[in-house]
């Protein structure tokens, strides 16, 4: 068994809905993540899944300290990142990065790209000594397969996978061992994407990161992560490796979001069943009572309006589901003839 | 590619054949920093009751050629430097401004992909597809108001009447987007341009706009150009495919010779390069390089830069758009042997 780097221990995070200019009352909570509990393995890759409002991005946010868990607890190499200190925290962000969705607005236009790459380095300046910083960012740029000649170029002279590499070498600059990546390729063209995904494989393989790979992009989550967990309304519905999600869903929502992905293959159109989602998710301000997928699941029963569903291993299958249904349907989309 | 064809009406109220056809249409932007060549020779047509799915990465112009098809290109920096658009035989480009304004909405329609930003944000939404029956159909209040209502039934909104009188920030985005359908089908168009329709979706929404686009397609007999990168939504819907690189279409294709055998390294890059959902792949394969400067096009072939099969003559000669089949056209030096390798 690999030693878990991250552990993420029922997790949750509020945001106060307020009413009112000047006496603001607290009038309900957006619960963005709500309970959330997942480890990550030493060298792997977690895809985290789900569709917009789901979570996955504030999820991030708690992972990377920029904001406080409401409840709950991140777990990072035995030590509760909640407890430490000011300057043990600073210490502690230098082991979890992160890369951001969109590479037009998460660099600053007016700092070089040798600024932007070097500016980790200011802030922990024991990582790199002021003299071989530049020689650092080069190196940097070279890993990410950039020119280290144009460490001098501004962000706007770049194309936006070009951009996203800077974004990469950034995240690397530290020598973390965890990097979140947010959404690293949904901004790219396919063309561009596939050498992004490529980039971040190899160096994982040559680093030994640990990634949290989040996307809503079900195809290029399977193709990166070991393990996937599928979250819906703040929730992780369904959890396990790539195969168990893919091949042996249980949940109906993971279920109907593999269904719904078109395939890249015509010959599929007639033997593909879609199962077919009514409506839009509720809204995170006042969830379902029960299980929070019921209002649009075809299964839905008395209980599921009364009972919350567990994360948990069910009968007949080999990793954890939050269904009080949860069974194996064969899902068309992902077993071509 | 792009014989002339009749107009065709054959008594039966719908025209059959061509409906709409782009010929070797060029556009241009000319901005300070220089000429930008968006468009250089785009030829395809779309019939009545047919899917004609567009396939191209961002900058390749297929967006800019449906603004020029619908009329609404920003001019300047915009420029139509040749080519025609015709519709039922006719160029749309030489027409009057108030002749082809009569075309837009009742001959083709447009739908947008940001839902939010293509609705106004101070009228209703139930207005703003009423207006259309006030204006063109010169029908009272009451009955534009009842008329939309059908037309929000008709996309599947649930309670239309209640959500009538709803402003666009009030709907989700699924449902802007079927509004915007609604609004775009409300006089009854020939052919439906689709502009990234279910881009900014997510993926269980994305499944029920196209299914709802598809619908109303085969009811209607309509056209549909529906413009994409995504190649996993073209499998699922289209009937043939143009894809466009820089400007230009340089494969064209029924859907299933273009997945099974595609006749252009550059189709054949973009289909290698997507991880599928039914594959846990290795190394992804990927198409090196970058799509070229629209200021700056290389000479001859605009992908031999990034083409693992470029030749001597691929820098030198621009290859055409030829037939090599029945219904397909390729445009590289080398689309034969592409075609008939195993």
């Amino acid at each position: 068994m690999t030693e878990n780097i991250l552990e993420v221990r029922d997790l949750v995070k509020h945001y106060p809905v307020t009413q009112g200019i000047v006496f603001k009352k607290t009038v309900g909570h957006v619960k963005a993540v709500d309970g959330v509990s997942f480890d990550l393995r030493a060298g792997e890759t977690l895809g985290v899944v789900g569709e917009s409002g789901c979570g996955k991005s504030t999820l991030s946010r708690v992972l990377m300290s920029l904001e406080k868990p409401t409840a709950g607890s991140v777990i990072f190499k035995g030590q509760d990142v909640a407890t430490l200190s000011a300057g043990a925290m600073r210490r502690l962000r230098r082991q979890i990065q992160m890369v951001m969705q969109d590479p037009y607005t998460s660099l600053n236009p007016r700092m070089t790209v040798g600024d932007l790459i070097g500016e980790p380095f200011e802030i922990h300046p024991d990582v790199a000594p002021k003299g071989s910083r530049r020689d650092k960012v080069k190196e940097l740029l070279d890993l990410v397969g950039l020119n280290p000649e144009h460490i001098n170029r501004y962000p706007h002279q770049f194309s936006g996978g070009q951009r996203q590499r800077i974004g990469i070498a950034r995240a690397l600059a530290l020598r973390p061992e965890v990097i979140i990546c947010d959404e690293p390729v949904s901004a790219l063209d396919v063309s561009i994407q596939s050498q992004v995904m490529n980039l971040l494989e190899k160096l994982q393989n040559e680093l030994g990161l640990s990634y949290v790979f989040i996307a809503h992009d079900l195809s290029v989550v399977r193709h990166l992560s070991d393990r996937v967990a599928v979250m819906y309304l703040g929730k992780i519905v369904e959890i396990g490796t790539e195969d168990e999600i893919y091949e042996r869903p249980t949940h109906p929502y993971t279920q109907a979001l593999l269904s719904a992905v078109p395939v890249p293959d015509p010959t599929l159109r007639e033997s593909k069943a879609i199962i077919r989602l009514t409506g839009d998710v509720p809204s995170p301000i006042s969830p379902p009572s029960g299980c929070r997928f019921r209002t649009r699941c075809w299964k839905a029963q008395d209980v599921c309006a009364e009972q919350v569903p567990l994360l948990e291993v069910r009968p007949g299958s080999d990793h954890p589901s939050a269904c009080h249904f949860a069974e194996k349907r064969e899902i068309v989309a992902t077993h071509p003839a | 590619m792009s014989e002339q064809s009749a107009p065709g009406a054959d008594g039966s109220g719908r025209p059959s054949g061509r409906l709409l056809e782009v010929d070797d249409l060029r556009v241009e932007f000319r901005t300070r920093d220089g000429v930008a060549k968006v468009i250089n020779g785009v030829t395809y047509h779309v019939d009545a009751g047919e899917t004609l799915a567009v396939l191209g990465e961002s900058g390749s112009g297929k967006s800019v050629t449906a603004q020029t098809v619908m009329g609404i290109l920003d001019m300047p920096p915009g420029f139509v430097t040749g080519g025609q658009v015709r519709f039922h035989g006719k160029d749309m480009l030489t027409m009057s401004a108030e002749e082809r304004r009569r075309i837009r909405g009742e001959g083709i329609a447009m739908i947008f992909q940001d839902s939010l930003s293509a609705l106004n944000p101070v009228f209703t939404v139930g207005f703003q597809i009423a207006e259309q029956f006030r204006i063109r159909r010169g029908m009272s209040r009451a009955d534009a108001k009842k008329r939309a209502i059908e037309m929000l039934d008709q996309v599947k909104i649930p309670n239309a009447k209640g959500r009538f009188s709803n402003y666009p920030h009030q709907f989700s985005g699924g449902m802007r987007q079927r509004a915007m359908i609604a609004m775009s089908l409300a006089l009854d168009p020939e052919v439906l341009i689709a502009d990234e329709p279910t881009t900014a979706l997510d993926v269980t929404v994305q499944a029920q706009i196209m299914d709802l686009l598809g619908e109303l397609q085969r009811e209607r007999r309509m056209g549909l150009i529906l413009i994409t990168h995504d190649l996993g939504v073209v499998a699922d819907v289209a009937d043939r495919i143009a894809v466009m690189y820089a400007g230009r279409i340089v494969e064209e294709a029924d859907v299933y010779d273009l997945y099974a055998k595609p006749a252009h390294p550059y189709t054949l890059g973009l289909l290698d390069s997507i991880p599928r959902l039914d594959e846990k792949g290795q190394q992804l394969r990927t198409i090196k390089g970058l799509p070229p400067n629209l200021m700056n096009i290389p000479p001859g072939c605009p992908f031999n830069p990034r083409c693992p099969m470029a030749q001597p003559v691929c820098r030198e000669k621009i290859p055409p758009l030829l037939q090599i089949g029945a219904g397909r056209a390729s445009a590289c030096h080398f689309a034969e042997e592409l075609v008939n390798r195993d």
